[in-house]
């Protein structure tokens, strides 16, 4: 029992330790394909510590909410790294105080007060950015619902520890095509929720076009630096889901052994790594879609997880 | 090979939903490609399952037919328009002609459901309500398009529904037939190309919906 906390914990340290570090790498794989020289693939961390060095400056105007919302977006994705699986295959100790309902709920949580806090400003380009990424919120939630359905449908349960081992026993059941498409929907669900090339530019700099990023404008100081810290946990942690849980729990330990354990943590970072060049592709090779294209983009999403629903549930 | 064939089946119905989805002429004709060689694809394991040389056949002329002699002569002929006019107009917006797309896959399903027996083998579990899905589609997505190509996009569309559906429950058709079929279908093509080119001429567009009275001058 004692080890099962201690590896929860680690599970968390991780998290925590290399989600700039995958941020850093995509950076600088898109800067590459543009056959630029790019940032180094560590500067996410300089971004952070340079931050929690500065002053912070908090406007009168603005009330608690604003200043809660860093700590909330920080918390939040850690809270769901308790839930599923990082690095072990077996349930740990948080393993069954939620399912991945909880786990989305808890993540949506903290995209809640971001989007709180930017209308609390009112700085002009907060309540539009939060506007646009409720509409994209409340697009990609029906994705969310029927993928996680679907999911559990074929496991029988809704614990993602549980789920994973679905997929791959037997084998067949891998390539069975209620798996491929939910695959293809996460994936389209990924790209619309963290803001990337299709539906939101991350590198952009035009508060007009923006979706994501106009939310922490108001931040400075170490506000911004647990803003940008939790956004990069969010999106580490959405792929831990994505590829642990959905797409293959290869790679993971199996023994209670600290030593496995570890061998974990470099495996784990090659399957995110194979997945980011795949991420970096689409990104370089596709162009921003129009604000009002991007409810046909998650409708196409939408529609493919509700054919991988027929067919698993009016077929087989 | 039944799971195979059924993640054939569901790239095919998402092959489908994309023709109806897609905005751009281009993407239409290679989503239509890729469509034809999943049928391709299909009817080879299922020649490999039954044992019968005619789905090879059928998979050589689709791949023939529909995957190379088509797509060339659509480009060819539409080649002016696939570049000049690269958005198609749609009668209905897209997500909810999406939506109308799944309900009618659905519909598909409990449309087959009375056919199928306890003898059925899971080949024609998958291939008969995709295929028809893949029918009802294409009839839809020839009723929401305005412009003459994805129209002729959407008949072709229906005709390779028609295909998935049938490889799976007539595994030895007769080989005159499967000619028949795919010869008619490149005619079909050729001929609406033509007839379009003359239109495009005259009118100088093929916008279907508003050519409601002959002009006559």
């Amino acid at each position: 029992m004692p080890e099962k906390i201690l590896f929860n914990v680690i599970q968390v340290v991780v998290v925590m330790l290399f989600s700039p570090l995958i941020k850093g790498i995509l950076d600088r794989l898109k800067e590459r394909i543009q056959s630029k020289k790019g940032p180094s693939i560590f500067q996410p961390y300089f971004d952070i510590w340079k931050l929690f060095h500065k002053d912070e400056v908090i406007s009168d105007e603005s009330s608690w909410i604003f200043r809660i919302t860093p700590y909330v977006v920080f918390i939040a994705p850690i809270f769901v790294t308790l839930l599923i699986p990082v690095l072990t295959d077996y349930p740990l100790f948080f393993a069954f105080m939620g399912d991945m309902l909880a786990g989305g709920s808890v993540l949506a949580l903290g995209g809640f007060f971001a989007t709180l806090a930017a209308i609390d400003t009112a700085n002009p380009y907060g309540p539009m950015g939060a506007s646009r990424t409720r509409m994209v919120g409340f697009l990609a939630e029906p994705v969310f619902m029927i993928v996680f359905f679907t999911v559990s449908f074929v496991a029988g349960s809704t614990i993602p520890y549980i789920v994973q081992q679905a997929w791959i026993t037997p084998f067949a059941n891998f390539f069975s095509p209620a798996h491929i498409l939910v695959i293809l929907a996460f994936v389209m669900l990924i790209i619309a929720e963290n803001g990337r090339i299709p539906v939101d530019n991350p590198s952009g700099h035009f508060e007009l076009a923006m979706i994501d990023e106009s939310k922490g404008l108001e931040y400075s100081g170490r506000g911004a630096a647990l803003m940008k810290w939790g956004g990069c946990m969010k999106f580490f942690v959405l792929l831990c889901i994505f590829l642990n849980v959905l797409v293959s729990p290869w790679g993971l330990a199996t023994g209670s052994s600290l030593w496995g354990l570890f061998c974990a943590i470099p495996l784990i970072l090659l399957k995110m790594f194979c997945f980011i060049l795949i991420l970096a592709f689409i990104e370089s090779s596709l162009s921003k879609l129009r604000l009002f294209r991007i409810t046909e983009f998650l409708g196409f999403a939408f529609v493919t997880s509700v054919v991988a629903v027929i067919i698993q549930i009016l077929e087989l | 090979m039944a799971q195979l064939n059924a993640l054939v089946g569901g790239l095919f119905i998402i092959t489908v939903f994309g023709i109806i989805s897609v905005r751009q002429m281009l993407g239409g004709i290679r989503l239509f490609v890729l469509q034809s060689i999943l049928l391709a694809i299909s009817a080879c394991i299922l020649g490999v399952v039954h044992g019968s040389i005619h789905l090879f056949v059928v998979a050589g002329i689709t791949i023939g037919a529909k995957g190379l002699l088509i797509p060339w002569l659509l480009y060819n002929m539409f080649s002016h328009e696939i570049h000049a006019r690269r958005e198609i107009t749609h009668v209905i917006n897209i997500p909810s002609s999406l939506l109308i797309a799944a309900g009618l896959t659905i519909f598909a399903y409990f449309v087959v459901h009375p056919l199928l027996g306890i003898d059925s083998t899971p080949f024609i579990k998958v291939n008969l309500p995709i295929g028809l899905a893949g029918v009802l589609l294409g009839a839809y997505a020839i009723t929401v398009r305005r412009e003459a190509l994805p129209q002729l996009i959407g008949i072709l569309t229906m005709e390779n529904g028609a295909f998935f559906a049938g490889i799976s429950i007539a595994p030895n058709m007769p080989l005159i037939s499967e000619l028949a079929a795919a010869f008619d279908v490149l005619i079909i093509a050729l001929v609406i190309g033509i007839l379009t080119r003359k239109i495009h001429k005259r009118v100088g567009t093929t916008m279907v919906g508003k050519m409601v009275s002959l002009k006559e001058k």
